[in-house]
């Protein structure tokens, strides 16, 4: 039987949040230039949507990040 | 407390420093993880502060300057002028079609001068061959990609004057 069964789910667990915040960032990182490049044309109204959906992706990431510390501890416990 | 240094083969420096760079340099998946929540909320904060420059902006008030008078300038010429301040270049052509366009000198891709080329009827940038059309000041050719902000202009007799700027959304 393998003893290190957790400790695995752990880590893929760990790998896919770890995943979906790099996927997060690279959304974050196209929102932020597009938003840039907007306010800098003279166009100011995607500013505050783009501030919210932001916030809403750097709170996903905070979720993600509280989540694989969780799920570390737990692992490190069994 | 110890006194004594323990005896062994080992130089003193390994214990005090008893982290090997191998391991100092080993970054686990926590603080991978931590360091793109970090990464993350830096870029919320640009938003945020995209937002509030948005939000406290106000409207200029532009003065009303002469620029020049309509008897100056003849068909196809150009009046390189200042506005809104001294440092703000403008150009104001007379295009073939007898009618009045005067917008930012400084090409929005690199701020180099823009100038206006008779023969194609548009305006031109030197440095990477940008190329913005004379009657929107959008961006037709070349690397720029937002158009010229237009100087408002407004004629009164025979005398034309800068009246404002006109940002657009002539990309």
């Amino acid at each position: 039987m393998n003893t290190n069964a957790p400790q695995r789910r752990g880590v893929t667990a760990i790998d896919g949040a770890l995943a979906l915040i790099a996927v997060l960032l690279m959304v974050q990182i196209w929102l932020l230039s597009s938003t840039l490049e907007e306010f800098l044309a003279g166009r100011r109204d995607a500013a505050t949507p783009g501030a919210i959906i932001s916030c809403g992706i750097f709170l996903a990431c905070l979720g993600l990040y509280l989540l694989i510390e969780r799920v570390d501890a737990e692992v490190r416990k069994d | 407390m110890k006194l004594f240094r323990r005896p062994s083969s080992d130089p003193l420096w390994r214990d005090e420093f008893s982290v090997s760079t191998a391991d100092e340099r080993y970054v686990n998946r926590r603080q991978f993880a931590k360091f793109l929540t970090l990464t993350s909320l830096a870029m919320a904060a640009g938003n945020l502060w995209i937002a509030m420059r948005g939000w406290l902006y106000r409207q200029p008030a532009y003065p009303r300057n002469l620029v020049a008078g309509v008897d100056e300038i003849p068909v196809g010429g150009v009046k390189l002028f200042a506005y809104p301040e001294a440092q703000d270049t403008c150009i104001l052509v007379r295009t073939p079609a007898n009618t009045f366009a005067a917008y930012s000198q400084k090409c929005t891709h690199l701020s180099c001068a823009v100038y206006y080329s008779k023969e194609s009827n548009r305006l031109e940038c030197p440095c990477h061959q940008g190329v913005f059309a004379i009657a929107d000041g959008a961006p037709v050719a070349g690397p720029p990609q937002r158009a010229l902000p237009r100087i408002l202009l407004e004629q009164k007799g025979s005398s034309l004057f800068a009246v404002g700027i006109d940002l657009g959304e002539r990309a």
